[in-house]
């Protein structure tokens, strides 16, 4: 959620211009008013339906809100956060939720830049090809997931059926029972998912290169690997950061796979499991909120981080 | 012409009455093997003799998921569902949201349960629900494949593992490559905490928790038995166990691919319907002992029908529970799906016995099983559960020591808990 309440608010940040000075005629006062008039509906929808829960939970996380105690809750400071800080299972699940994000985000861009560079050459029935990609993509997670879990079940499965075909493995293997294994089969459904999405912004960054710089490069004679990492690589930088960011802060907050895919015990939990685990399985609507908060101020994190590298970016090319 | 208006009329003046008095009544059914489809049976004959019409709303299967949603219905005061289907260990945790049945129901009707679970459901002197069907954990096996090769059905888990690795791996040889010796419950969900107490309990391990509150899980008996347990995985029991519930195990055994298979009595009637592989060669014991000196035990287990305080009807929703609830709808029950009656005399009934023979040499199993510690922990018991079961899980999956998990869990159990006092 904070992805695109982030971005937006960055925007208007630096939209919104400095306090008039007494000068600046009528005309571009009544304007700015007028911007202001016309983005108000939109600041009161993203308050109510982004604002308002992000506060709601904000405040919950620092009280002793119960689901099954009816009595209005009560303040009791930082002490849900010092108990998530204290859980082993919370710190679990956020190695869980890193190496996820580190592996299959890798993965994707990699995946994704290759298939983007194919599909960026002109061939016959490219236009076809480019729709078909998207095809894992416009899946909904908790489709997909379920229809991997089958895939993957050990005793009819047919990833399991195809590798016993094919002499990878002499026995079949329980994909989604071992934490070690689930967290395989979780990258890779995922990887299987939003590579698509990732194929699909490098595409667009592809296509906005000139071609008289290939040109150039190749009377130059330089080789394809040269040119993708001295001309192709440094030219699409900014747009694949934002690729990058955007797959990062999704997959921090990954919740559907890890539910429906693995067995959901302590030590396959990714921190929006942890998080709904203890709102709504243990009642325990405080220390959910907390942990919540804390996934929040980790993906906040990222967004700063990616805020001030874009920056820096803008100004190196300015 | 007039003649026509006139009784339309008439008609409408009939009709109106009885429109206005009918009622939507939403009952949440199990959506397990064939529950679904015999709730709706249940309340369809109830919607046709009273006059009132029902709506179903099933759930996911797992019962956790199932109680994250009610909560949410429940602590919103939503009148969505009006009939909650409820879970033995969920009265302490919801009862504040349900009506008192007490005035709905005859005393003599009452008395005609079994005199525990009407107990369990009774919460501050509140009747907050009405038993529906009870349920242990039993021991199903292919008498089949223990005939041909010479097996006796097993008495304590030890001669279990040998009988079935024994013809487990004459069938594979066999050409059988399938064959699973032992399907149970061992996904980390409410379901393995069921499992695994029947293992503790049969080894005489205690009941996690004790009546006064103190916690007894770290005891040698209960790390014999998760040791016992874990030495299952990989070679009587395939690795996929520990992500399997209820259906995922059924599916092994039903299929014909497995020889033993520990599950509720609901199976039986599923693994001998006219479509089952595995018709007529299924038999049901109670489950084995932990050693000779061991118990066989189950735990127990059942669903409840409790009437929401939001409904907007609760006199009509009260009634449709006093109907699932009654003598002749638990006798079809039993009769066409197996769902163990919560009234003791229907356990002698001759139809029911006809179709469930096991009924008679397991009372004794459905009369002593073992409760999960819920009453004693109330509103944290979810949370015992949890850290029960994914201790539990860890052993199972070879990633902890038994004796080593089961101490840490002692001490968790204890901060929580609070020194007995819960």
């Amino acid at each position: 959620m904070s992805v695109p309440s982030g971005v937006p608010a960055a925007t208007t940040a630096t939209a919104t211009p400095a306090p008039p000075p007494a000068s600046v005629s009528q005309l571009s006062r009544q304007r700015v008013r007028a911007a202001w008039l016309f983005l108000l509906p939109t600041l009161v929808v993203l308050g109510m339906v982004a604002g308002w829960p992000l506060l709601r939970t904000f405040w919950f996380a620092f009280t002793n809100a119960n689901l099954s105690n009816p009595e209005p809750p009560q303040f009791v400071g930082l002490e849900n956060f010092a108990t998530v800080w204290d859980d082993p299972d919370w710190w679990q699940s956020v190695r869980n939720t890193f190496f996820f994000t580190g592996i299959s985000v890798t993965l994707e861009t990699v995946l994704g830049m290759m298939i983007a560079l194919t599909l960026n050459t002109r061939f016959r029935g490219r236009g076809v090809l480019r729709a078909a990609v998207l095809v894992p993509w416009a899946i909904p997670t908790v489709v997909s997931a379920r229809m991997w879990g089958w895939m993957f079940h050990d005793v009819y499965g047919v990833i399991n059926a195809m590798f016993l075909h094919l002499g990878f493995i002499d026995a079949p293997i329980a994909w989604t029972a071992d934490p070690r294994l689930s967290m395989a089969a979780v990258i890779a459904v995922d990887v299987w998912k939003t590579t698509p999405f990732m194929t699909l912004l490098l595409l667009a960054a592809l296509q906005m290169l000139p071609d008289e710089l290939y040109e150039a490069a190749k009377l130059d004679g330089a080789g394809p690997i040269r040119v993708f990492f001295k001309v192709t690589l440094p030219l699409i930088r900014g747009p694949m950061l934002v690729a990058i960011i955007f797959r990062v802060l999704d997959a921090m907050r990954v919740f559907d796979l890890f539910y429906v895919l693995t067995t959901n015990s302590s030590e396959s939990m990714s921190m929006a499991v942890y998080a709904r685990q203890q709102m709504f399985e243990f009642q325990e609507l405080g220390l959910g909120a907390a942990a919540a908060s804390m996934l929040f101020a980790v993906i906040a994190m990222f967004t700063a981080v990616y805020l001030v590298l874009g920056r820096s970016a803008v100004e190196e090319a300015a | 012409m007039r003649n026509v208006l006139k009784r339309l009329a008439a008609a409408t003046i009939v009709a109106v009455p009885t429109f206005a008095t009918a009622e939507t009544v939403a009952i949440s059914c199990g959506t397990v093997g064939q529950e679904f489809e015999q709730c709706k049976l249940g309340a369809e004959a109830w919607a046709k003799k009273s006059g009132h019409q029902v709506k179903l709303v099933s759930g996911p299967t797992d019962a956790s998921e199932q109680l994250t949603m009610f909560q949410q219905q429940l602590s919103a005061g939503a009148s969505d569902i009006d009939v909650y289907r409820v879970d033995v260990v969920w009265p302490g945790l919801l009862g504040a949201h349900f009506i008192d049945l007490k005035p709905y129901v005859s005393k003599d009707v009452l008395e005609q349960h079994f005199p525990a679970i009407v107990e369990n459901n009774t919460v501050g002197g509140k009747l907050v629900a009405m038993p529906w069907f009870t349920d242990a954990g039993l021991l199903y096996y292919r008498k089949d494949l223990l005939e041909k090769h010479g097996q006796k059905p097993p008495t304590t888990w030890q001669e279990l593992a040998t009988v079935a690795k024994t013809v487990q791996d004459a069938e594979r040889k066999a050409g059988n490559d399938k064959m699973q010796g032992f399907v149970f419950q061992a996904k980390a969900a409410e379901t393995l905490t069921c499992n695994a107490l029947e293992w503790i309990d049969s080894f005489r391990g205690g009941t996690i928790i004790g009546e006064d509150g103190k916690v007894t899980i770290n005891n040698p008996k209960a790390v014999e038995a998760l040791k016992t347990a874990a030495s299952w995985i990989g070679t009587i029991s395939p690795q996929g166990v520990l992500n399997y519930e209820e259906e995922g195990a059924r599916g092994v055994f039903q299929s014909g691919n497995a020889v033993f298979m520990r599950n509720w009595p609901y199976a039986w009637a599923l693994a001998n319907a006219p479509d089952s592989p595995v018709k007529g060669k299924v038999a049901v014991i109670a489950l084995p002992k932990g050693g000779a000196e061991g118990k066989s035990t189950g735990t127990l287990g059942g669903w409840q029908l409790a009437v929401s305080k939001y409904s907007k009807h609760p006199e009509i929703a009260a009634d449709l529970v006093k109907y699932l609830t009654s003598p002749e709808e638990q006798k079809r029950r039993a009769i066409v799906a197996s769902f163990n009656p919560t009234i003791a005399s229907l356990y002698k009934d001759a139809e029911v016995l006809k179709v469930n023979p096991f009924y008679t040499s397991l009372l004794e199993t459905f009369t002593n099983a073992v409760a999960r510690p819920s009453k004693v922990t109330g509103a944290k018991y979810s949370r015992v559960s949890a850290e029960f079961r994914n201790a539990v899980h860890a052993v199972l999956s070879k990633t902890a020591k038994p004796e080593d998990k089961l101490k840490d869990l002692q001490k968790k159990l204890e901060n929580l808990g609070r020194g007995g006092k819960w």
